[in-house]
């Protein structure tokens, strides 16, 4: 343990966008409650990474939580199946306010490669309200972390 | 009971009120390290607790007035025993007013309302989580009564601070094989009272393997932030007793400022200690199987038992 | 005629005439009046008990020609004032709930009638003061009560549980008469003074074997394992102002029992008599407690925990006894001290158990724990009560329940470390006995009021539940207040057990628990309790709360949302936990002690056996004791009553034969 010390790497930027507005009442503290809306399992892997000792999420005041009704928000990875809708509404109906919705990947910002499969409803803004979107097939930690960390606001 | 004793008492509960979520910080911030990450910083549980008092509270349909009790009950019995228990001095004004019994059961408290809590929303998990707990908690009990009548045997009394008076007024006593056992027997109650690993994993995503976290699956905003707060504390409770009970020094015996002022040094230093060595040991362990935990428990009462009766032949 | 005789003698009489109006009045009268008549006459005699404590003198009631063969004596002293107590504080709350809950069915004249003379029969047996009084009204409060049990006679259950208490009690009676023709074969006057005086020139043996008679007698009374079969049965199928009695004061009268006779008759015994004690207290501590624990049936639960706390009552008993051996006076009357105050702080949260179970059943139907559930919607009064029960049985600080079990571990802790190995070992079980049980009474209760009132309704009969009327409101709200006050009061009854305590042989003038306003203190320690303090502490700590929260101005209002369920589309009953699934960690942890006998079978679908057509569970809890120890024995009895029917065939002939068999032998023995 001691001699391999630290691994994580050095911070990562914050994104170059604006912070959305609910990021002023989470001061440095964001729980999150993921979503699998119907992903190739792709993102979850990027997600998995980010919260890796290399790129080590929680630095920034991320955590990944197992409750709705602890987080301050949702990632929903993927597009959203005919059969996830519901669930999503719902867990987003679970989550306390304010609350942020992060649609990570393409799929999920615009149903990527899988646009017109006959089980798809659509992405993610189509059921939901999207606060934050990560571009991506699948996004890179750097870019994820990039933007958690304009929600975090650390 | 005094003018002295009362805000002796009270800014006991405050200090370690706002202590507990550091100590919490600095437990996850040795075990970030210890995994070769960075680390969100001591400060992190804070800006969480900050954060959740901010949000909104939400409650099940299906929910009783039990829900919204339990959060409060839980942290008020925690704030009572905070004036209770000797963490800086032994002059508090509730000691005279209240034994480690009493501090027992007021834990014990906590831990029926929020099992209760578990069960009114009515799910699955809920349920599972509270099962799981009373399971634990009422094994559990044994040894701490036993682990602590074994070191307050020396004092002849109940009373915490007389007990770490004793210690401080006896250190022979302290390095007696009785304070050994009873050591092992409190350290492995901790670990199971207040959900770390190996009995629980606090930071547990998967509902299945949950005890105390799956309990709290329904509560949000305020009522989760007073229930976090209250699980701090209550491992602070536990820290500081080990501490002071087997290393009673630095504990103020008098109400001068600079004995005081030792105090709190003392306890900060304690528990910095004692966090570092509760996240190497979570670091190092794996979580045992939910129905190993009764032999684990079994174990620390033959501990305790050992202790007590070991204290009595050889007094 | 003084205050105190008067206070009694009217108690005596109301009690009487409730009895009467049961059977001359017709159904509606006769439940207002035989009910209400029971509650004013059980306080009349509460009055008579506080003049007792107040007059500083006890008080001797000698009754010429009432029984066939001599005088009937009554003596109240201080014990007897202290129990008196502990059945009016049940008997008034339980009568006025009486008016509502017997209602429907149970308004019939024997049991309305037997309900005031079984209160009287009880408050007879502690002012009973000699032999042939006790064992009357023993008698008298065994017939009552077992006739209350079978009220519902058409059930079988109530039936079965008639036949098993019948059998115990009078199991029970047997060894108390075959114990007091021992203890007094040598006194010349059946009085109690007396033979308490001439039983110390027995010799030892019978001395003990009178003891052990008397114990098994009371305990089986009490209910403590392994004489606690009629208990659950009893409890469950009595209708629940019944069980309430039973199950606070009549199960005490066996306390009673070995505190009057055991101690105060007898005098000092060897040390092994009190290893006993403290042995069964133990046993039925744990014992009782997991079965209560396993248990889905809601007053089965709660009769089973009886048993748990007599052992905890049994254990301070013992512990004082050892003391007393020992020489240890003043440890041995606060240990006397500690086990008196939870009889009576038993008897108000039980019986406020009882009544609480009681409503549930009335407004459901059902006392099955599996089937209940979502009554704190539909029954919220019945609810408060029924947690004030359960956090006042679960020991939690300020309520009643707490003082008495702080008391209690007190009493074993303040005897270890000691030069005697014997303190040094059972002490420290003993107390991690107690402190097991108490921690499985905290589950046992969450478990009983999580899944009997909390969460969604798991039959059609407790979603149709509604909450139950103002008498039965009454009678479980007194004992509710009654709960918080003694806890809040606990230091100010430290007079009344003082002066308990110190009318027994062996412990007169010794002040058992030091008092200072609202403290308690041990004698020869610094330990100091205050309950008063901690509830107004705890008290400040909500207030304290809710100002910071509203200072911090964060959000109080709560939103209303489904439960979650990971996002699945409907939540049903069937998905929450039950109570039979709540128990099961620790019914296998403690597998070896209950050794429960299930089953898992699966039926699959013909066509696949990947598809699962259904999963039967079954589970068999039935005790232990009964299983292995009863059933053979009552298969044995069975055995030989068959052979010893034969000779019985109606034959006249036979029967001849028989008599002239015996007048020969006659003939041969007398000469």
């Amino acid at each position: 343990m001691l001699r391999t010390g630290k691994v994580a790497e050095a911070p990562i930027a914050p994104a170059d966008v604006a912070s959305p507005p609910q990021a002023k009442s989470f001061r440095g503290s964001v729980q999150l409650r993921h979503v699998d809306a119907g992903s190739c399992n792709g993102c979850e892997i990027e997600l998995g990474t980010c919260f890796s000792p290399v790129y080590d999420g929680e630095r920034y005041g991320v955590r990944l939580v197992a409750s709705p009704r602890h987080a301050d928000g949702l990632v929903v990875t993927g597009v959203v199946t005919e059969h996830m809708a519901t669930a999503l509404e719902k867990t987003l109906e679970a989550t306390p306010e304010p609350r942020i919705v992060i649609a990570l990947g393409d799929c999920a910002m615009n149903c990527g490669e899988f646009r017109d499969a006959y089980a798809v409803r659509g992405a993610v803004s189509d059921v939901v309200p999207v606060d934050v979107a990560v571009p991506g097939c699948p996004p890179e930690p750097e870019a994820i972390i990039a933007a958690l960390r304009k929600v975090t606001q650390r | 009971m005094s003018i002295s004793g009362i805000a002796l008492a009270l800014s006991q509960a405050a200090l370690l009120l706002a202590l507990s979520p550091f100590v919490i910080g600095v437990i996850r911030q040795v075990r970030a390290r210890a995994e070769g990450r960075q680390g969100a910083g001591i400060r992190q549980p804070w800006r969480d607790i900050r954060k959740l008092l901010r949000k909104e509270r939400i409650r099940p349909v299906y929910a009783s007035w039990i829900f919204h009790a339990a959060p409060m009950v839980l942290f008020i019995t925690s704030i009572v025993v905070a004036t209770i228990i000797p963490s800086i001095t032994t002059r508090s004004a509730a000691n005279g007013s209240a034994d480690f019994l009493a501090v027992v059961f007021l834990l014990l408290a906590g831990t029926i309302f929020l099992a209760l809590a578990g069960l009114d929303a009515g799910s699955a998990f809920g349920g599972m989580g509270s099962s799981r707990e009373m399971t634990i908690a009422a094994l559990a009990e044994p040894t701490l009564l036993l682990a602590i009548l074994a070191v307050s045997a020396r004092a002849q009394t109940s009373g915490l601070g007389e007990i770490v008076k004793a210690g401080i007024d006896h250190p022979s006593m302290l390095i007696a094989p009785a304070s050994l056992l009873a050591l092992g027997a409190l350290a492995i109650v901790t670990l199971a009272e207040n959900g770390r690993i190996p009995v629980d994993n606090p930071a547990t995503h998967l509902e299945l393997t949950m005890v105390h976290e799956a309990m709290t699956l329904e509560h949000s905003g305020r009522d989760l932030a007073l229930i976090e707060l209250a699980s701090y504390m209550r491992l602070v409770f536990y820290l500081t007793l080990i501490a002071n009970l087997f290393v009673p020094w630095g504990v103020a015996t008098t109400l001068s400022p600079a004995a005081i002022g030792i105090g709190i040094v003392a306890l900060l230093g304690k528990l910095v200690v004692l966090a570092a060595v509760l996240s190497m040991v979570e670091v190092l362990l794996a979580k045992l199987r939910l129905f190993r935990i009764p032999e684990l428990l079994a174990g620390s009462f033959v501990l305790s038992f050992l202790a007590v009766t070991v204290s009595s032949f050889l007094a | 005629m003084t205050f105190a005789q008067g206070a009694f003698g009217l108690a005596g009489l109301l009690l009487l005439l409730g009895g009467l109006s049961g059977l001359l009045l017709p159904t509606t009268a006769r439940r207002f009046l035989t009910n209400l008549l029971t509650a004013i006459g059980a306080g009349a005699a509460c009055v008579g008990a506080i003049r007792v404590f107040t007059s500083n003198e006890p008080l001797s009631i000698v009754a010429n020609n009432v029984l066939p063969f001599g005088q009937a004596v009554f003596e109240i002293d201080e014990l007897s004032a202290f129990f008196m107590l502990v059945i009016g504080v049940v008997a008034i709350p339980a009568a006025i709930y009486a008016v509502g809950y017997t209602k429907h069915g149970l308004s019939s004249r024997t049991t309305q009638a037997m309900f005031p003379v079984f209160v009287l029969s009880m408050l007879l047996v502690v002012s009973a003061a000699s032999m042939a009084t006790f064992l009357i009204c023993w008698e008298l409060m065994a017939i009552t009560s077992l006739v209350l049990v079978v009220t519902e006679h058409r059930h079988r259950d109530a039936r079965s549980a008639g036949i098993w208490y019948a059998a115990m009690t009078h199991f029970g009676f047997l060894a108390i008469l075959v114990g007091f023709a021992i203890l007094s074969m040598h006194a010349p006057l059946d009085t109690f003074g007396v033979i308490g005086e001439s039983s110390l020139t027995i010799t030892p043996w019978l001395r003990s074997l009178a003891f052990l008679l008397f114990f098994v007698g009371f305990a089986s009374k009490a209910g403590a394992v392994p004489f606690h079969v009629w208990l659950p049965r009893a409890h469950a199928e009595a209708p629940s102002h019944v069980s309430a009695l039973m199950s606070g004061a009549m199960v005490k009268m066996g306390i009673y029992g070995i505190v009057r006779v055991c101690w105060d008759l007898m005098g000092l015994g060897s040390r092994w008599w009190y290893m006993v004690i403290l042995a069964v207290g133990i046993v039925s501590a744990i014992f009782g407690i997991l079965h209560a624990m396993a248990s889905h049936d809601l007053k089965r639960l709660l009769a089973y925990s009886t048993s748990e706390n007599i052992g905890l009552i049994l254990i301070a008993l013992g512990a004082a006894g050892i003391y007393k051996v020992g020489k240890s006076d003043a440890l041995a009357a606060f240990a006397v001290a500690a086990a008196l105050l939870h009889v009576l702080n038993h008897a108000v949260f039980k019986g406020l158990l009882f009544l609480s179970a009681g409503s549930v059943l009335f407004a459901t139907h059902n006392r099955n724990l599996d089937q209940l559930g979502g009554l704190a919607k539909r029954m919220p009064f019945t609810m408060l009560t029924f947690a004030i029960g359960a956090m006042a049985i679960s020991a939690i600080p300020p309520l009643n329940g707490f003082a008495s079990e702080w008391l209690m571990l007190q009493s074993l802790f303040q005897g270890i470390p000691s030069d005697s190995a014997y303190r040094n070992v059972l002490f420290p079980l003993a107390l991690g006995a107690m402190a097991l049980a108490g921690g499985l009474v905290a589950a046992t209760f969450v478990k009983a009021l999580g899944t009997g009132f909390l969460a969604l309704p798991r039959s059609e009969s407790a979603a149709e539940a509604t909450e139950v009327g103002g008498f039965m409101k009454i009678g479980q709200l007194l004992l509710a207040i009654t709960c918080v006050v003694l806890g809040f009061g606990a230091s100010f009854l430290s007079g009344l057990l003082t002066r308990t305590v110190a009318s027994l042989r062996g412990l007169y003038d010794i002040e058992p628990i030091n008092h200072h306003h609202a403290w308690m203190q041990l004698p020869g320690s610094s330990t100091r309790l205050s309950t008063l303090v901690i509830g107004a502490v705890l008290i400040g700590a909500v207030i304290l709360t809710i100002v910071v929260l509203r200072l911090l101005r964060s959000p109080a209002k709560a939103r209303v949302a489904p439960t979650w369920a990971c996002g699945r589309e409907l939540q049903t009953p069937r998905m929450e936990y039950t109570s039979t699934s709540y128990a099961e960690p620790l019914r296998r942890v403690f597998a070896n002690v209950l050794r429960p006998d299930s089953d898992i079978s699966v039926d699959r679908r013909n066509e696949s056996q990947y598809f699962v057509q259904s999963v039967h569970y079954y589970l068999d809890l039935r005790d232990v004791i009964e299983r292995r120890f009863y059933t053979p024995l009552l298969t044995f009895a069975r055995k030989w009553g068959e052979l010893g029917r034969q000779l019985q065939n109606g034959s006249i002939h036979r029967y001849l034969a028989y008599i002239m068999v015996a007048l020969l032998c006659v003939l041969v023995i007398a000469r």
